[in-house]
């Protein structure tokens, strides 16, 4: 659905920001992106919205070179979920879903009832329908984080760029975020994702991209690429990935841990 | 039972507009002159159907030539200058701006000045303030387009900056001007006042609000997912650059309007959007119908204020400000919430 080919990007030539970035997300994939603060891993999901142009390369959308698709189309095909953060003035959280319907409008018509059930099925999905009327700036990060996401599903767009979605948010809150992720993929949404957490790779990723400064370091599979000697590198502090056991009857998962050395 | 603000728009809309009408209606009432309620209806029922004529003729020139502008003039310039703020703050994501953000009034204030101490018609006053009016703005968006690659920031910043400069200029022509005459007439046109309004200047009034009122009620959606930011209405697959131009465009045609008909009127365009939003919640395409008719009713009540008012002729921007500073601060203490 989305492929990323040989893109490079930089604000002055003699300092590039991203150099050949290349990776594919197709229907049903989780795509986890890891790497060190101030890596490139915003401008990437940036020049993939098309907010920054890219100097090299190339982005497809469905076949179509992304340049060549106006706003509005690809609205339709990829939705942006960013970091929680607030609104000047005090929006309700259904209007802040209802807003994700403005590409399907047509001009000067106001939202129909159509777009109404869409961004109320949007909620359902989420389970955040009893929040609909209560204040975007009144709720908690976690809570916020879902209505931007239920905003990005009303958008009705099969791609969805994430931007640190389990940010600031709490283990529950975290997990409930990855769960919805899942959801979402097993019915055919591809996932973009940016995070801090190794773990979340193997909690929810299909795929993992490890980023630092500006070149893909390694990607695939997540049992693949997340390893202590991967890790360590690309943090440049030691991190050690170990095998927990998770209950009685052996359930294993992987977890990153960082180890400090005095 | 609390009504929530995003709730029941259609009925409180039809409550302003029947508001505004009562208001438009039961402002011929008031004045130097008393008009009963009767004759008011019948000059104006003259004018479209046959009615043998019982009244005087002054009064059907008072209520035709001297009330009727005076009146329209109230509604679309509180209109206007509300709407015109609505758009602003939205656009600007920033609840203390006003519609001459971007220098439209100071601009328009040098413009009128400058005419003055030429000893210029009221014509000319008006063509001068409206030039430079739009002068000012196009300064303000250019040195935002050229420096600050279209961030709305800088456009603030290039707005005050063009804003200051044009108040330095209307001070130097202030320095200048004779005492007797010219000063004098400056300072009441930067107070503002709908006085001098006769009815071509409504005729000219009203294609420029009609134009930028149905370009703002066409992109009424694209306007509301901008309060999000400029990023993500851009991922919302909003045309930002187009509707940032729009909305600029259509706030500073109608404010430069008001401005050169009736010169400064403060606090309207920045108090009126907070009172609306309090009636019908944050969401912009409810927000700037709210805003028009309140913006209209506010207006031309403080305008029937001054001419209820026997004796002196009170400046209309100075008692929108004294009338709206209490207003402000209500509403600061009513809306603590929702603002961050």
């Amino acid at each position: 659905m989305l492929e990323v080919r040989d893109v490079s990007f930089y604000y002055r030539p003699d300092r590039p920001i991203l150099r050949d970035i290349s990776l594919e997300l197709r229907s049903g994939d989780i795509l986890c992106l890891l790497g060190p603060n101030g890596t490139g891993k915003t401008t990437l999901l940036r020049c993939i919205l098309s907010l920054n142009k890219i100097k090299g390369g190339s982005i497809a959308l469905e076949g179509q070179e992304l340049s060549k698709v106006s706003a509005k189309k690809r609205a339709e095909m990829m939705a942006y979920v960013p970091q929680a953060s607030s609104v000047t003035f005090p929006y309700e959280a259904g209007e802040i879903v209802l807003m994700g319907r403005v590409a399907h409008l047509a001009l000067g018509s106001r939202p129909t009832e159509k777009d109404r059930r869409r961004a109320e099925e949007a909620m359902d999905k989420l389970e955040i329908s009893h929040l609909s009327r209560y204040q975007f700036n009144e709720m908690s990060g976690g809570e916020k984080q879902m209505v931007l996401v239920a905003r990005a599903v009303a958008q009705q767009a099969r791609i969805l760029i994430m931007d640190e979605p389990t940010a600031n948010l709490d283990y529950c809150n975290q997990v409930k975020m990855l769960k919805v992720i899942k959801v979402l993929a097993e019915q055919g949404y591809a996932i973009l994702m940016t995070s801090h957490f190794p773990d979340h790779a193997f909690l929810a990723c299909s795929k993992a991209v490890l980023m630092r400064d500006g070149v893909i370091m390694a990607q695939g599979m997540p049992e693949e690429v997340v390893t202590t000697e991967n890790l360590t590198a690309l943090y440049s502090t030691p991190v050690c990935v170990a095998e927990a056991k998770l209950d009685s009857k052996d359930t294993v998962t992987k977890v990153c841990i960082p180890v400090m050395n005095n | 039972m609390r009504i929530r603000s995003s709730q029941y728009f259609g009925a409180k809309i039809i409550i302003l507009v029947c508001l505004t009408v009562v208001l438009f209606f039961g402002s011929f009432l008031v004045g130097r002159y008393p008009i009963p309620p009767k004759t008011v209806v019948g000059i104006i029922l003259s004018k479209f159907i046959h009615i043998p004529q019982t009244w005087d003729a002054t009064l059907e020139t008072v209520v035709l030539q001297v009330r009727l502008p005076r009146i329209a003039l109230g509604i679309l310039v509180g209109g206007a200058l509300s709407v015109s703020g609505a758009s602003y703050q939205t656009l600007f994501k920033n609840p203390m701006v006003s519609p001459d953000i971007l220098g439209v009034s100071a601009g328009a204030g040098f413009g009128a000045a400058l005419a003055m101490i030429h000893n210029a018609t009221w014509w000319e006053i008006q063509t001068s303030a409206f030039i430079f009016g739009l002068m000012a703005v196009l300064a303000a968006y250019l040195i935002a387009y050229v420096f600050g690659k279209q961030t709305i920031t800088v456009l603030i910043l290039a707005g005050i900056v063009v804003s200051s400069l044009f108040q330095s200029l209307l001070s130097i022509v202030k320095t200048l001007a004779d005492t007797e005459n010219a000063l004098p007439s400056i300072t009441f046109w930067l107070m503002g006042g709908l006085g001098k309004g006769a009815n071509k200047d409504v005729l000219f009034l009203l294609p420029a609000m009609f134009l930028s009122l149905l370009l703002i009620f066409l992109y009424r959606n694209q306007i509301n997912a901008l309060a999000a930011g400029e990023d993500e209405a851009t991922t919302m697959g909003v045309n930002v650059p187009l509707v940032k131009m729009i909305v600029v465009g259509s706030s500073t045609l109608m404010t430069v309007c008001a401005v050169s008909i009736c010169g400064i009127i403060g606090w309207v365009g920045m108090v009126v959007p907070h009172i609306a939003r309090m009636l019908t919640g944050a969401n912009y395409s409810k927000l700037v119908a709210a805003s028009f008719f309140i913006g209209g009713a506010f207006l031309l009540v403080i305008d029937n204020i001054i001419r209820g008012v026997e004796g002196v002729e009170l400046p209309l921007g100075v008692l929108t400000a004294l009338v709206g500073t209490p207003v402000f601060v209500l509403l600061l203490s009513r809306v603590k919430k929702g603002w961050s």
